[in-house]
């Protein structure tokens, strides 16, 4: 055999391998879409099958119609899309002041800024629920928001892409033409962060979507779950069956799994850029 | 312009940000810390100070050992499963660059990462039944009896293992990938003229070039592993009345203690220990990076 058709046959070998590999990381997901499409005697059937024999949509039609799911959904949404809005904005302003009005004390804070990324959230999350308590903003959507409005990561990330992309030169000379601090931040330097703050805002959207303990408690109420929240206890209940259970969660897996697919580039962005930080 | 005006622009633009920061990060991460060192059950008025009661207290108590050991076991497990797997991943990824098929194989090993954890969960929870479930109808071709995964107290741990790991892999991989792109071709092609095959390569450039994505990897890992959570409670939590074996881990314990025991102070220690594991974890990592630097 020479090289070449070697090389080619090596190739296909490994191909194979990652294919046979790929599949099965996605079995689980597809064995849970599958089941919601399942009838009950299909779900108990022994071994049971990938695939549904006779698919319905009765359990889509009864998750939907006994369940909050679409309230619980809705409340996601507004709660990731604020999120989202929030760090996004801190990010911007709070990156490129830090990046760009170099001085003792805001070098200080910045430090403070990195030092305190490492703690992670489960571990302030008790007394950041009594601030929240306190504040009355128990099961509602801005209760959520307080402990989603700001991200290190993100202040970094903007900071460094500020740095690296935004010549001084640039900014001098809109100054020396009289333009004031708020407008060069407004109309020159948001329009050049577009592409970090879109990876960003994608990692920030999918943040709050998948949070989890923290919605579990502080949003208690039926009314105010998220759809995590929702879903978990939901699943604890004694009178739903899987193929209810595995629609609901389709439900929310498969719009997840779709805005993932059309935003993967500025995703993997985003985690790329996460994992350059030192 | 003046500098008045400038510091001016700074100190409007930066103060909303900072108090929010503050009121969010830094209160609370100081609070944890003073909490700790009191007694508080959420009724009474008073805070007495207690010192380090509450850990000498958590060093005894049965349900926060077994707690540590649990999430210790767990993290560490997916540490093992996960690093090394990922980057045979990334280099056979990177290898097959030009496949049609790459992209898909970066989907589909990324997918598991962002899909919401609960329906994730509950996946492999109809994976893991004991009754219904489609693992042990394989094991069963291979003539292994069927086990109660969820439900014994050794295999529920490795269940929420895999599932983590399952989690936990396509970020492994997604870095590591970016790691491999980024190393220099012209040492795999000194390699390869003094004779190196693939493999060699991989062993011999490949992993010791990437030691510092392979720590920086680790410790995110294992950071994330010890904040388990979400997992072991929709693993464990009961299903049409017949509960799951309990997973008892650092967090879940955590907020029994705080919010069903009403021991706030007590819980708040249970935080300072997993930010001290989370700290310890980060200052190896620093550590080891720096002694690879000095060598």
């Amino acid at each position: 055999m020479n090289p070449a058709t070697r090389q080619k046959l090596i190739g296909w070998i490994i191909d194979a391998g990652l294919l046979l590999f790929s599949l099965a990381m996605l079995l689980p997901l597809v064995l849970l879409v599958s089941n919601a499409f399942k009838t009950p005697p299909d779900i108990l059937q022994w071994p049971p099958a990938i695939l549904p024999r006779d698919p319905t949509m009765a359990n889509m039609k009864a998750v939907l119609s006994d369940t909050p799911l679409l309230r619980w959904i809705w409340n996601s949404v507004a709660f990731a899309l604020l999120s989202t809005a929030a760090i996004l904005a801190t990010s911007a302003i709070a990156g490129y002041v830090l990046a760009k009005f170099r001085s003792r004390p805001l070098d200080v804070i910045f430090a403070v800024i990195l030092a305190t990324a490492i703690v992670p959230f489960e571990v302030y999350m008790i007394p950041l629920y009594f601030t929240v308590q306190k504040m009355g903003l128990l099961n509602s959507t801005a209760g959520l928001l307080v402990g989603y409005l700001v991200m290190s990561f993100g202040i970094f990330l903007i900071r460094q892409n500020v740095i690296a992309s935004i010549p001084d030169e640039l900014l001098e000379a809109a100054r020396v033409d009289g333009a004031g601090e708020w407008w060069i931040f407004a109309r020159i330097v948001l329009p050049l962060l577009r592409g970090p703050l879109g990876a960003l805002g994608v990692l920030a959207f999918f943040q709050a979507w998948t949070a989890f303990a923290w919605p579990l408690i502080v949003a208690t109420t039926k009314e105010s779950y998220t759809v995590e929240v929702g879903l978990a206890l939901f699943q604890t209940g004694f009178t739903v069956d899987l193929g209810r259970l595995s629609a609901a969660a389709t439900v929310v897996l498969v719009p997840t799994i779709i805005v993932f697919s059309l935003l993967r580039r500025n995703f993997v962005q985003g985690v790329a850029a996460s994992g350059l930080k030192d | 312009m003046t500098a008045l005006q400038r510091w001016g622009f700074v100190a409007a633009a930066l103060l909303p940000t900072l108090a929010i920061y503050a009121f969010v990060r830094l209160y609370p991460i100081g609070d944890v810390l003073f909490l700790s060192m009191h007694e508080w059950n959420i009724i009474s008025r008073v805070r007495p100070f207690i010192g380090f009661e509450n850990f000498v207290e958590l060093y005894g108590d049965p349900l926060f050992r077994e707690a540590l050991r649990n999430t210790a076991v767990i993290a560490f497990g997916v540490l093992l499963i996960t690093v090394p797997l990922a980057m045979v991943l990334a280099a056979l990824i990177h290898a097959r660059t030009a496949s049609r098929l790459a992209p898909f194989f970066e989907t589909a090993v990324f997918l598991p990462h962002v899909v919401s954890l609960v329906p994730a969960a509950m996946a492999w929870k109809w994976i893991f039944d004991a009754r219904l479930g489609p693992l042990n109808a394989v094991l069963s071709l291979f003539g292994v009896s069927p086990k109660a995964w969820l439900f014994d107290p050794v295999l529920s741990v490795v269940c929420v293992m895999v599932l983590c790991s399952w989690q936990a892999l396509g970020y492994a991989v997604l870095i590591f990938l970016v790691g491999i792109k980024n190393l220099p071709a012209s040492l795999y092609e000194a390699a390869k003229l003094d004779g190196a095959g693939p493999i060699q390569s991989f062993l011999f450039i490949t992993v010791p070039l990437l030691k510092p994505i392979t720590l920086y990897v680790s410790v995110v890992t294992l950071v994330a592993g010890f904040n388990v959570y979400g997992q072991a409670f929709v693993l464990a939590s009961d299903a049409q009345g017949a509960p799951g074996q309990l997973v008892r881990v650092l967090v879940l314990d955590m907020l029994e203690n705080g919010f069903r025991n009403y021991r706030v102070g007590y819980a708040a220690a249970e935080a300072v220990v997993l930010l001290l594991v989370v700290l310890a974890l980060t200052g190896i990592q620093f550590g080891l990076l720096r002694d690879r630097s000095r060598a």
